[in-house]
């Protein structure tokens, strides 16, 4: 199915929640959607037959300094098909439902996300520092990121 | 005897395998909660090794990302090196030669046999064979002559460039190859007689953490683990890459020849054939490979236009993906290492759940993890 | 028999007549427990840089070849580091049993040396109940190795002192069961009068190995439970060095971990040396009888076959640890309680009725009575 194709299907099930197509200069191409819809419109990717998007490739946060996202990239070994799905949050308290029920794949990928970016996963079977320490402060991986002096006592 | 039980009560334990431990293959940490031998509950704690790879990205310019990508996997730096190249050409779309993509391709593929047989050695060395490590390191050595002769380095190559490779291969360096693959084509018989079908080895394996290819599929498993489940998906044949569609070789999967699909075994024994597959490639390559220049111009201050990809590549440990945002500038404005090695150990701990101790170093040996792309 | 020598020794040389009996018997007793203490290091010793030569030969690569010609005098320098080396001995350790550990488990391994038969009338104690001591007294290993594990609080120790405490007591039954054979056959638990039950009919056809299918049967069974009594691969699970780090002695350094490491050669060498006496015909060889040469030459003669036999067996050990993996913990127990213990009870009861049936003659006897 083509990019233009699945944001169709996509938007006609969900509306409102299916916010753009990004296509130019994508690749693959992104569907934009609501961060609140995210858990309902990935099962719908999951599970519909003309998707079956049955495994997720990659799960990434990215700050775009006035929002943050979090970008799905899923592929279907049955069609063969692939497509991204992005959601934008806000700088403030970024949230959106886990995944990690659809594709188990999730849980890791969403657990740095959360440890570099912030960015919090309701519903997540575990969520928790993975890359750095649990009593780090602050998140790495946002552009605004001050590099901390100390880290218990230790110059870093 | 439930009054004895009650008499005797039992405690489990708590140890901790890693972050130095033989066989976690590098700085790995599992919690180990154990009853005895057997192992209730078993928790990988990755990032030992986490040197901020995808921050350092965003501060230097695409060229100079390149050494660094020789860190992410250092058994098989070829590969991650052109995953590099590969990405970046394609957000910019850039040509390369032909020759510079078979160059890339050879290389690659000698790094997924060299990759392939350390994957090997450790395991065997994991279960208590010490003897096929040391013949694996033998024909493993080969190999890095030649990346000698490429390019001087034996480990962490940089060789790949953005837009070609550094050098054309040196002189004699196919006759070379073609002889090393004379040598070591019947090398993968003798492993299989050696330790394959040994009996223990066998039992060791057979239907130890067998995962069924759904399950694999949904936890993300990519690579030889996820045709070890028998799901016959390879990048290189379902996503054609470089000049992998010109190359004819078969897809290895998981038959659950010594017990079920999907089990230990059957994820080795992948490996094994993949290096059979990759001499196969070997030698269509170097039949096939054209002259020609290795290296399509690309500016210094190389700039690629605003945009966002994701390139997969098939490596010796399943894909690498590389999710990069370019907002016009000489650096990535965002650049996400999608690692296999770290997507894989999110099933660990539901497949290690009521296996023995011993069952945990075959779990991880099968999986042929490497820490410094888990931890990046 | 101390006492004799030492009588001997007095008659011998007048200028000792003046030495009361004790002291000379006492004497006489320190010298050869010294000359036995000595040959045993000098083996394990030895024995350490033929493993390492076996294994490079084995993994296509040298092997010890700096030290002295050939690299031959590698474990002196290696026993020199090691002495050398801190000893280390961890804060939340027993100290008293960590210590104690070590020499318990030396102590197992090598006093079992004084009732090897080495020749004619080379054996430190002919005791008469020879076999049943090597068992008793090995069985000392497991309680050293079990203190070693736990004194050290260190879980992978604990695992491993658990582990080897499960595995040589159940190897225990078919080691013990698969030497009866012989021990029927001779009708002596000594190891002397086994090795002289094995004489005669050309020097070889005596040996127990050949007496009936069931001895033959008996002494692989023995080969096989005896490579798991003293923890080698492909049963070295108690060390595992890629499961449990390496097991119970993780926590030793320096000498205490020497120790470990020369009773594992020491245990080698006496279920080899066991092999030998039981099934193998002892210092027994084709067409020269020891035992007619004169004493000196005969001793000479008999130790030297009795040593090619014992280390023929050790170096297969070897040959086995560097081509075999390991098995886990749950099949080498079922491989002892399901088919070696039931095997070696059968092979018994096949030996006895054979013995009764025959009226204890073997095979080769038979045939040997059918030509006159």
């Amino acid at each position: 199915m083509e990019p233009k194709a699945i944001f169709e299907a996509v938007k006609g099930k969900f509306g409102e929640a299916v916010v753009e197509l990004q296509e130019e200069g994508f690749r693959p191409a992104f569907v934009v959607v609501s961060p609140e819809s995210v858990r309902e419109i990935s099962l719908f990717l999951r599970d519909d037959p003309a998707m079956k998007f049955d495994s997720l490739m990659c799960l990434s946060g990215v700050d775009y300094k006035d929002r943050f996202a979090v970008a799905y990239h899923l592929h279907s070994l049955e069609i063969g098909h692939r497509i991204g799905v992005k959601a934008y949050l806000p700088r403030e308290a970024p949230s959106l439902p886990s995944v990690d029920g659809v594709w188990p794949a999730a849980n890791f990928q969403e657990r740095e996300a959360f440890d570099l970016y912030g960015i919090v996963f309701p519903g997540s079977k575990d969520l928790r520092r993975i890359l750095l320490p649990e009593d780090w402060v602050g998140y790495p991986l946002r552009k605004d990121y001050k590099y901390p002096e100390f880290y218990h006592g230790i110059k870093v | 005897m439930k009054a004895r039980a009650e008499a005797l009560p039992t405690q489990e334990m708590l140890i901790n395998m890693g972050p130095q431990h033989p066989s976690t293959h590098g700085v790995l940490r599992v919690i180990l909660r154990t009853d005895g031998e057997v192992v209730v509950n078993a928790r990988p704690d990755v990032g030992y090794l986490h040197r901020a790879l995808e921050k350092i990205g965003e501060r230097v310019t695409y060229a100079q990302f390149m050494p660094f990508t020789d860190r992410l996997d250092y058994l098989a730096s070829m590969n991650c090196n052109a995953a590099w190249a590969w990405t970046v050409e394609k957000l910019a779309g850039i040509e390369v030669p032909e020759r510079a993509e078979y160059i890339r391709v050879i290389v690659c593929e000698l790094n997924r046999i060299s990759s392939h047989l350390i994957a090997f050695g450790s395991f065997t060395a994991d279960m208590g064979a010490f003897t096929p490590f040391l013949y694996a390191i033998r024909e493993r050595e080969r190999i890095n002559d030649l990346f000698e002769d490429i390019c001087g380095n034996r480990l962490t190559y940089n060789y790949v460039r953005i837009g070609g490779v550094s050098a054309d291969l040196p002189d004699r360096f196919l006759e070379k190859t073609k002889e090393f693959l004379d040598y070591f084509e019947p090398k993968i018989p003798e492993y299989n007689k050696l330790i394959s079908y040994n009996k223990i080895f066998v039992h060791r394996l057979a239907n130890v953490a067998a995962i069924s290819g759904g399950e694999a599929v949904a936890y993300g498993l990519t690579g030889p683990n996820l045709r070890g489940s028998g799901v016959s998906f390879d990048l290189r044949r379902s996503e054609p890459y470089s000049v992998y569609p010109k190359l004819d070789f078969d897809v290895c999967v998981g038959t659950g020849e010594r017990g079920t699909v999907g089990d230990c075994f059957d994820r080795y024994m992948v490996r094994i054939n993949e290096m059979r597959e990759s001499v196969k490639i070997l030698r269509q390559a170097i039949a096939q490979i054209p002259g020609g220049p290795v290296m399509a111009k690309v500016p210094r201050a190389f700039k690629p236009p605003v945009g966002e990809v994701y390139f997969r590549a098939e490596n010796p440990r399943g894909e690498t993906g590389i999710y990069l945002i370019s907002d016009g500038t000489v650096n990535p404005y965002r650049l996400k290492l999608r690692a296999p090695s770290f997507v894989t150990m999110n099933i660990f701990e539901k497949v290690t759940k009521g296996l023995m101790i011993a069952d945990i170093v075959a779990v991880i040996g099968s999986f042929d993890i490497i820490l410094p792309e888990i931890d990046r | 028999m101390m006492e004799s020598l030492a009588v001997s020794l007095v008659n011998a040389v007048p200028a000792l007549s003046g030495v009361p009996l004790w002291t000379m018997t006492l004497l006489v007793m320190v010298v050869v427990a010294a000359v036995v203490l000595t040959f045993a290091l000098l083996y394990a010793g030895l024995a350490t840089y033929v493993e390492r030569k076996v294994a490079g030969d084995i993994q296509a690569r040298i092997g010890p070849n700096r030290v002295g010609p050939l690299g031959l005098l590698q474990f002196l320098a290696d026993g020199i580091k090691l002495l050398l080396k801190e000893d280390i001995i961890p804060a939340k350790a027993d100290r008293f049993l960590f210590a104690l550990a070590p020499y318990l488990v030396f102590i197992g391994s090598f006093a079992a040396f004084v009732v090897v038969p080495f020749g004619v009338g080379l054996i430190a104690s002919d005791l008469n109940i020879g076999v049943y001591y090597v068992m008793a007294i090995s069985s000392l290993v497991v309680v050293g190795v079990m203190l070693a594990g736990w004194s050290s609080n260190n879980k992978w120790a604990l695992l491993g002192g658990m582990r080897a405490a499960a595995q040589i007591v159940s190897y225990e039954v078919p080691v013990g069961m698969a030497l009866l054979p012989a021990v029927l056959i001779a009708g002596s638990l000594s190891l002397q009068d086994i090795v002289r039950s094995q004489g005669g009919l050309l020097g070889i056809f005596g040996w127990n190995l050949f007496h009936n299918p069931f001895t033959f049967v008996s002494f692989f069974l023995y080969y096989t439970a005896a490579l798991a009594e003293t923890n080698r691969t492909p049963f070295d699970i108690p060390e595992a060095e890629s499961e449990l780090v390496s097991g119970y002695h993780v926590e030793y350094s320096g000498i205490r971990f020497a120790f470990f490491f020369l009773a594992e050669y020491g245990d080698m060498f006496v279920v080899s040396a066991l092999a030998t006496a039981c099934f193998l015909g002892g210092w027994h060889v084709p067409f020269l009888d020891a035992e007619a040469l004169p004493v000196a030459w005969g001793n000479l003669f008999s130790l030297g076959v009795f040593l090619a036999k014992a280390l023929g067996l050790v170096l297969l050990m070897m040959w086995i640890r560097w081509t075999l993996p390991r098995l886990r913990v749950d099949q080498l127990m079922r491989m002892s309680w399901k088919y070696l213990v039931p095997i070696t009870f059968f092979n018994l009861l096949g030996v006895s009725l054979w013995l009764l049936v025959f009226h204890g003659k073997g095979i080769p006897r038979m045939i040997a009575s059918l030509f006159g």
